[in-house]
């Protein structure tokens, strides 16, 4: 009994031992049969599907039976690029990203500075969870929150109430364009909301590359006569800027995509997501949702090249 | 050290304790309206105090199915994230062959691009294939992203255990099976379990990918967001809120000790 079952053992370990040396020797081998499961799932499904998805754009769709027509065109592009209400999408989409971007790194930079440079260590973990938190805490409840906060008579209403800044709120809402009936229901309300979503994601990168700043560089700026300020512009903002268009990647992506807070909070005028959205379920619309949501990945592409030369991705 | 030079100005401070407010208070006000007395309205502040709709929810078998459901997309997701996510990352974590760069580019593009691309492209993919859209094409959706959290975790803790480690391991006559087990998977603990705690995170709450494949099924998600559009019982879209936040925070809240832990030790 003892005997047979200690020769399965050292016969068993020299299987696996002959196994072991036979990979050790040919680790080429030993990757592949390690990576085959995970790419053969990754390229079927993720890569395989935005394949799928780009063929799909080149489809059209038959006006009279709805059905999709499985050719190749560039009809559908051309409907996306022609179409002065997609114009109009694909431009507004852009516009509430850039002005995004620009008020989370405004607002970002303050507390990523003050995490970086003022904090005690103490203070700085307390700071980091406070800023990692609120970017973990569940995307819809967040937004369902908001659509508390901006309601008629919500919070933020009450609020300005009560410090005396309610005929503010009112001129603010009858501006043309970004104004509306509700904080709910304008480009104001979309505009905080996202701003306040996507912060964590801009203040992060922001505070990477300022930690990595020398003291001594800072030091060595005051010792040659700079002032505070010149050193926070000639010396501080520049090694910083790495870190804003590392944050500002997230911002604008993130914004390009979301279709769900431009259809709770906000005005009628439709975004890129939404468009995606509703052309693949109401209109069954697949080759132009496709189509729009090309034009993301595009932007994106090209925002990716452009920041690439600022030395983003070194502050991630 | 500290000169009066490296003091912050008051407005400093001011904007910095600002920003930190701005990102707190709405999540605050949630819980607050979860025990508001006020049923019709958004009013604020709210009238009264009540737990009310806490026995409420609990009686409600929808809201049971919902979670039923999340939680079991979740916990699939999450196992088919670790199996594949670890195989990626220990195959991608020493080894150097041509195309190496073009994986794990593509290996971040799910969290790089926007999460409608993702659920745009299933979806595309699922009806060209006609797979009917369910339980499993809601896992399909949620392992994707979760691979690439779980692989970000173990391909960092990877590249800080010396290779050394295993070789000597091997010297010393361990085969493959007992490195891993007794070398490797020690020192992978705490990343698997940090990675594998945020991936049930993420896809318990996910919702811009999941809208696209679940067809009809509910997720819990799902049932806040039909009560965005169509609020029929806002005191129990509260509850639900104040339920999600929980599950989900609990589960980051213990990855981000166990990664913290891990590296202060190193």
């Amino acid at each position: 009994m003892n005997v047979t079952g200690g020769g399965a053992l050292s016969a068993a370990g020299g299987w696996s031992r002959g196994l072991s040396t036979f990979f050790y020797r040919r680790p080429n081998q030993y990757v592949l049969l390690l990576l085959v499961p995970p790419l053969l799932w990754f390229g079927t499904v993720y890569l395989g599907s935005l394949f799928s998805l780009l063929l799909q754009s080149f489809y059209s769709i038959n006006d009279f039976t709805a059905e999709i027509v499985r050719e190749p065109t560039l009809a559908t592009y051309k409907q996306l690029l022609t179409q002065p209400a997609h114009v109009d999408i694909i431009l507004r989409t852009m516009t509430m990203a850039i002005a995004v971007t620009v008020a989370c790194s405004l607002i970002g930079f303050p507390v990523a500075y003050y995490m970086a440079r003022y904090a005690t260590p103490r203070m700085k973990t307390f700071f980091y969870i406070a800023v990692l938190l609120p970017m973990w805490t569940s995307y819809l409840v967040k937004v369902y929150a908001w659509r508390l906060i901006l309601a008629k008579s919500g919070m933020l209403t009450w609020l300005l109430d009560t410090i005396g800044l309610g005929r503010a709120l009112d001129a603010a809402l009858a501006t043309p364009v970004i104004g509306g009936p509700t904080l709910a229901s304008s480009y104001i309300g979309m505009f905080i909301v996202f701003v306040y979503m996507w912060l964590p994601y801009m203040i992060l990168p922001i505070h990477a590359a300022l930690e990595r700043v020398p003291r001594s560089l800072i030091q060595a700026s005051a010792d040659l006569g700079a002032k505070p300020g010149q050193t926070f512009r000639n010396v501080i903002l520049p090694l910083a800027f790495p870190g804003v268009a590392a944050g500002s990647v997230f911002t604008f992506s993130l914004t390009l995509g979301d279709y769900i807070i431009p259809g709770v909070v906000g005005a009628p005028g439709y975004f890129i997501g939404m468009m995606v959205y509703q052309q693949q379920g109401l209109a069954g619309n697949i080759p132009l949702a496709a189509a729009f949501s090309v034009v993301p990945i595009v932007i994106i592409a090209i925002y990716l090249t452009i920041v690439k030369r600022f030395g983003a991705f070194d502050a991630l | 050290m500290h000169s009066s030079y490296d003091r912050p100005s008051l407005l400093h401070r001011a904007a910095a304790v600002g920003g930190l407010v701005f990102m707190h208070f709405p999540v605050l006000i949630i819980v607050l309206y979860a025990f508001t007395t006020e049923d019709r309205t958004y009013q604020f502040p709210p009238p009264g105090l009540t737990l009310h709709w806490f026995t409420d929810a609990f009686t409600r078998s929808d809201i049971w199915s919902a979670l039923g459901l999340s939680l079991g997309v979740a916990a699939c997701a999450t196992f088919a994230a670790l199996v594949l996510g670890s195989l990626a990352s220990l195959g991608l974590a020493r080894s150097r062959f041509w195309g190496k760069e073009a994986i794990t580019l593509a290996l971040i593009l799910p969290i790089a691009l926007p999460g409608i691309i993702t659920g745009i492209s299933l979806l595309a993919a699922l009806k060209l294939a006609n797979v009917e859209l369910g339980f499993w094409t809601i896992v399909l959706g949620h392992a994707t992203f979760c691979l690439v959290i779980v692989y970000n975790n173990v391909i960092a803790r990877l590249r800080r255990i010396p290779r050394s480690l295993t070789e000597a391991s091997m010297d010393l006559g361990a085969d493959g099976l007992q490195t891993l087990r007794y070398v490797l998977l020690p020192q992978l603990a705490s990343a698997l379990l940090a990675g594998g705690m945020l991936a049930f995170a993420l896809s318990f709450d996910e919702i811009i990918v999941t809208l696209f494949t679940a067809g009809h099924q509910k997720t819990l998600p799902i049932w806040i967001y039909d009560q965005l559009f169509r609020p029929r019982e806002r005191p129990l879209t509260n509850v639900v809120a104040v339920m999600v936040i929980l599950i989900t925070m609990l589960p980051i809240i213990a990855a981000y000790r166990l990664t913290r832990s891990s590296e202060e030790r190193s």
